[in-house]
């Protein structure tokens, strides 16, 4: 798979601090990646030099293989954070004129939002000023003047915050529709549930500088510390030379549920072998760390020489 | 280029489409209507001519008061008190009773009205009796009125411009001042008026936030630039509006009054006033219109000059303003937090105004010269100084230099725009708005 963007040592300074120390990314085509990182950490600077609201001190952006320019804009649709609308237009004028301003021309536009406003079922949102509209409305506006022009790529910073659960699903939806055909999401996030859920790729930067950065899977691996879940009847004794209990816990029906650590890296075979011989073992699964586990390990300042 | 375009369309449509364009494009042609209809109006409803009996008790003034075209005078001879009982139900309006000491006791002079007596009457028919009370002191003196009259000389110089070919031009200094004082004041109106739209624009798209989303799209600087020739244009839509809806309503006006004036001219002529009388009104009337004045002035300067000169410092003037006004409004988070940055910006555009007021006395001073070519001062000042006539290369320079300034204003505006539109949070200082200047892209 290769990549539509390509992030290389990327730096930017402002007058006191540097926001974006030496980053690179790298984001495959068509995939879902999550920019995660705390705030304050440089996912916006990054999301607006590849925006090119501004442009960085060193090192290059490549989208689609070429060196990012102008003509590029096109080829992106942009969800800030902090997004907003011309309260005094109506809303399908708003949209034209924001689709027109990514290249379309009016009536390539037209069609297109034409099918947004009845996928949507919004068509009598058309005349409405959007001073009059809800929050959640307006969001549904802003989201189709983010993708009426077909970008390859699709930037959402913080896309979740400030939607209601019904509007999120719709995104959520959206988002893996898009991707189905071929677009490209890249997604700045601090909520890690929607990490889980949706990306393959991502990136943590914090501190300026990217921390962590892969497949969804390749990075779960890494983290990885060969500890065990498992539930069982029995006594299982505080002590022996397999394996450490880190915690348990009592569930019902006499079931206790355990987490340990493979101390001495025995293969899983005979960890099995050792626990079924002390307690009856109703389940055994391999603790496979969450994004909220890693991010906050990571972020936490334990793992930063990880990469 | 073309998102420029989208740009400036936007901009315009929506503020033409608003009811308070029309409001003001409507409204303020029939304000100058009216301050051109009034002065006029008066003129041709002053003239209602008001009736005087005059008791003479000293005897003095018979056959020597004589009615003019605002007062009527008859002597009447009856005792002053039983003449106020009667002047209810004479046709009179005013009696006017002069004492038997009047040469040594003028104060005791009375009058009476039936209605309030208008100031201007009174001082008309006291400067009438004045008049003659003096001419009877001088005869009683033995000075001859004659040699008298003779001395009374008035000069009224006409005055002349020498043409580049040596040609005399006869020029209205009056129809000069009222134009420059009109260039003048558009000029100042319009910097501030529209300078403050580009800056409430700019704040509005920052407040909104959808300005990240406009810059994703277009340049800071096209954004800035779209808005500022934009509401530019608005501008000039209103000044064309105001220009088409004023001459509409002020021929509408003249045609009406000139009518007005026929009929005053016949029943003047039926009354039986003098030939004299008829041209002296036609003469008042004329000096009071102050367009007269003004068109004389215009055939003097040649009106495509004047405006052509009009739009170039417009355009120049408005977007040296708008460039800062627009870097003020990126700066700054709302329409209070701008009034500290606006001070700076309007206090040379005020200078300017006040500065043209000093130039319209003395439009050829070194003042006026330095003031009409500094760019922050010059659209207001040239345009003051123009109506009286102005070297064309002094034109040529001041051009050249409002480009050069503009250019360099909206430079300086694009940086600080490009900076500003994305802080928030903070009301930043002036230092730290300088610095945005020399931030690289």
């Amino acid at each position: 798979m290769s990549n539509i963007l390509e992030a290389q040592h990327v730096v930017k300074r402002y007058a006191e601090h540097t926001a974006l120390n030496d980053v690179s990314i790298e984001v495959p085509k068509g995939s879902i990646f999550g920019l995660l990182g705390p705030n304050g950490a440089g996912k916006t600077s990054l999301i607006r030099i590849i925006n090119q609201i501004t442009a960085p001190d060193e090192g290059l952006i490549i989208l689609n293989g070429e060196r990012l320019q102008p003509k590029h804009i096109e080829d992106i649709g942009y969800l800030p954070e902090e997004r907003g609308l011309y309260k005094k237009m109506k809303v399908g004028e708003q949209l034209l004129y924001l689709a027109q301003l990514k290249g379309m021309n009016k009536g390539e536009a037209l069609e297109r939002l034409k099918k947004w406003f009845i996928k949507f079922d919004i068509k009598d949102w058309w005349d409405k000023n959007v001073e009059d509209l809800s929050k959640g409305m307006q969001q549904k506006t802003q989201f189709i003047a983010t993708i009426v022009h077909e970008p390859k790529l699709i930037i959402l910073d913080e896309p979740f915050s400030g939607f209601d659960p019904i509007n999120a699903n719709l995104l959520k939806d959206e988002i893996l529709e898009l991707k189905e055909r071929g677009t490209t999401i890249i997604f700045s996030t601090h909520r890690m549930e929607s990490v889980e859920e949706l990306c393959d790729h991502i990136a943590l930067i914090n501190k300026s500088k990217v921390v962590l950065h892969g497949a969804k899977k390749e990075v779960k691996n890494r983290f990885k510390d060969d500890s065990y879940l498992i539930e069982f009847v029995g006594n299982l004794p505080e002590t022996n030379n397999t394996f450490e209990i880190l915690a348990t816990e009592p569930l019902e029906d006499g079931i206790t549920k355990a987490h340990i650590r493979n101390i001495y890296e025995l293969p899983v075979n005979q960890l099995i072998g050792n626990l079924i011989q002390q307690v009856e073992l109703k389940a055994f699964n391999e603790n496979i760390p969450s994004f909220n586990d890693i991010f906050i390990k990571v972020v936490g300042g334990e793992a930063n020489d990880l990469l | 280029m073309n998102k420029v375009l989208l740009i400036i369309q936007r901009e315009y449509v929506t503020r033409v489409r608003k009811k308070s364009f029309w409001i003001a494009s409507i409204i303020v042609p029939f304000l100058i209507a009216g301050v051109y209809a009034i002065p006029v109006y008066f003129i041709l409803n002053s003239n209602d001519t008001k009736t005087v009996e005059i008791i003479d008790e000293s005897g003095l003034f018979k056959g020597k008061i004589k009615s003019d075209k605002d007062i009527t005078y008859q002597f009447i001879n009856q005792p002053f008190e039983q003449a106020k009982k009667q002047l209810h139900k004479s046709d009179a309006d005013i009696l006017v009773d002069i004492p038997k000491d009047v040469l040594t006791n003028p104060d005791g002079v009375k009058m009476v009205g039936k209605k309030s007596i208008g100031m201007s009457t009174q001082f008309d028919i006291q400067g009438t009796i004045q008049n003659e009370l003096r001419n009877i002191k001088l005869e009683n003196a033995h000075i001859d009125l004659k040699i008298l009259e003779d001395n009374k000389v008035s000069v009224n110089a006409q005055t002349y411009t020498i043409q580049e070919d040596g040609n005399e031009q006869s020029s209205s200094s009056t129809g000069a001042m009222i134009l420059a004082g009109v260039f003048g004041m558009i000029l100042y109106i319009s910097a501030l008026l529209y300078g403050s739209q580009v800056m409430n624009g700019v704040i509005e798209e920052k407040s909104n936030r959808i300005i990240e989303v406009m810059i994703s799209s277009v340049r800071p600087f096209q954004l800035m630039m779209g808005k500022i020739i934009g509401v530019g244009l608005v501008g000039i839509t209103q000044f064309l509006l105001w220009g088409v809806l004023t001459f509409t309503a002020s021929t509408a006006t003249t045609k009406l009054m000139s009518g007005k004036i026929e009929e005053k001219v016949q029943t003047m002529q039926k009354t039986g006033k003098t030939k004299d009388d008829i041209a002296q009104f036609k003469k008042d009337f004329k000096d009071k219109n102050p367009l007269s004045g003004i068109s004389q002035t215009i055939e003097n300067v040649s009106l495509v000059k004047l405006i052509i000169c009009f739009l170039l410092f417009y355009i120049g003037g408005y977007m040296i303003y708008s460039s800062l006004f627009a870097a003020i409004g990126s700066a700054v988070e709302n329409s209070s937090e701008a009034q500290q940055f606006m001070f700076p910006v309007t206090i040379p555009i005020i200078l300017s105004f006040v500065l043209g007021q000093v130039i319209i006395q003395d439009p050829d001073s070194n003042l006026a010269f330095w003031a009409s070519m500094f760019p922050l001062t010059s659209p207001i000042d040239m345009m003051v100084r123009l109506p009286f006539g102005v070297p064309n290369w002094q034109i040529a320079l001041s051009l050249t230099l409002l480009i050069l300034g503009f250019l360099g204003t909206t430079w300086i505006a694009g940086k600080v725009y490009r900076v500003g539109i994305l802080m928030y949070g903070k009301k930043p200082s002036w230092k730290e708005i300088s610095k945005w200047v020399f931030y690289k892209g």
